[in-house]
């Protein structure tokens, strides 16, 4: 690539704009499928926007890096169109296409102006070579505004999952379901102490039902929690352990005598209420 | 037929991964519901490690089929500090981590075949196989 030459695209931004709008916002609306999501003024005015702010920042003379300063006003146009395109519901490849979508226009225009073959060849070039930089971009802040999304579900739903129930007078129940890491133990632990001191509650079952795998790690948070529960003045229960579970247990050779186990939620209910001194007769 | 996969191990949310990977595996070579939990606690167990003491590496899962039986071999390998002392670190209770110091001993005594090599300063390996 010659690079002594200096690129003809940023005057051919600044004197054909308005042509290069048109003929993009055409080429737009052909390929605009969905266009419920969308509307037409709206993709137009972005269109607008991003040609006057890719116009300034071309006329600085830096094509070929866009993390430079002069792009920085694009950039963040562009990541706010990605996120609004994740939110409405677009593909990907849908808000990619809005960047590719410009090649046409601005190649046909190049085409136009620039007669010499090798000029226009590395012209070009580094217009696609722009272009799908910042179409890259686009799609990497769209996925970025995704994970956000989940990030934040992962969160929510680990407040959902912890819930602490009480059972009869005295008596917590804390169902688990899913992996017992070192952050949920911490909101488990919290939920439960929390939820020992506001109902004055003696014994506090922890059903493990709905963990798939028991290892030294959950054992290990397992106890801790058992051992803050009883400093609170509650015992603990473990239930829910089946056998597969148990035979793993006891291969690991994790020491749960000082606790007491059920193999079910029923079981260790009974066991809460008779400890309680009380007891569910048939009428 | 053979299946092979391989898995990073980079992150708590990776153990996970390799869990449900293993889990899966058992499930095609045909382990009952007490095989599977084993050998999947013991993938969790050295998956663990291998992050917390390894700083990550990665995790070989291959189906094996030897005579009229069939297996899982589980290869765990990382570039980590590696283990000076073998037979402490298989101790049970031993941990240099803050944990129960179990896992190790835990997982050799969840599986049928159980190898390990370890170079000071170069990273560990850990085989371990199951059969049916």
């Amino acid at each position: 690539m010659d690079v002594t030459r200096s690129s003809k695209i940023p005057e051919i931004l600044k004197t054909h704009e308005a042509e290069l709008l048109s003929e993009w916002n055409q080429e737009l609306s052909a390929t605009n499928t969905r266009k419920g999501l969308i509307k037409e003024a709206e993709l137009k005015e972005e269109c607008r926007e991003f040609l006057k702010l890719l116009r300034i920042a071309a006329q600085s003379g830096n094509l070929s890096n866009i993390q430079a300063v002069e792009w920085r006003e694009v950039r963040e146009m562009l990541t706010s169109i990605s996120r609004s395109r994740s939110h409405k519901g677009f593909t990907p490849t849908e808000t990619a296409t809005f960047i590719f979508s410009f090649k046409r226009p601005l190649f046909d225009r190049l085409r136009q102006q620039l007669h010499d073959p090798a000029e226009l060849g590395d012209e070009i070039w580094q217009a696609t070579d722009l272009l799908d930089r910042l179409g890259l971009m686009v799609v990497e802040a769209y996925q970025k505004s995704r994970e956000e999304v989940i990030l934040r579900q992962q969160e929510e739903m680990m407040e959902l999952s912890t819930p602490v129930v009480k059972l009869w007078e005295g008596i917590l129940a804390l169902p688990i379901i899913g992996t017992l890491d070192s952050a949920r133990t911490q909101v488990v632990m919290e939920s439960l102490l929390q939820k020992i001191v506001e109902t004055g509650s003696e014994v506090a079952i922890i059903d493990i039902t709905g963990v798939p795998t028991v290892d030294t790690l959950t054992a290990q948070h397992l106890l801790k929690t058992v051992t803050a529960a009883r400093l609170m003045g509650a015992d603990c229960i473990i239930s829910g352990i089946r056998p597969q579970i148990a035979q793993t247990i006891v291969y690991l050779g994790i020491d749960l005598t000082d606790v007491t186990t059920k193999a079910t939620l029923a079981d260790a209910f009974l066991m809460a209420l008779k400890r309680m001194g009380t007891t569910i007769a048939r009428k | 037929m053979q299946k092979i996969e391989e898995l990073k191990i980079q992150s708590s949310a990776d153990v996970v991964l390799v869990r449900q990977a293993v889990r899966q595996f058992a499930i095609e070579v045909g382990f009952g519901l007490v095989d599977q939990t084993k050998i999947v606690t013991a993938a969790s167990e050295l998956a663990r490690n291998t992050l917390d003491y390894g700083g990550g590496g990665i995790v070989k899962l291959e189906t094996l089929q030897e005579g009229g039986r069939r297996g899982l071999r589980l290869t765990f390998e990382d570039q980590g500090p590696g283990i000076a002392d073998i037979d402490m670190a298989l101790r049970d209770g031993f941990t240099t981590g803050g944990g129960l110091g179990m896992g190790l001993g835990g997982a050799k005594r969840l599986a049928n075949e159980f190898e390990i090599e370890s170079v000071v300063g170069e990273g560990t390996r850990i085989i371990i196989v199951r059969w049916k």
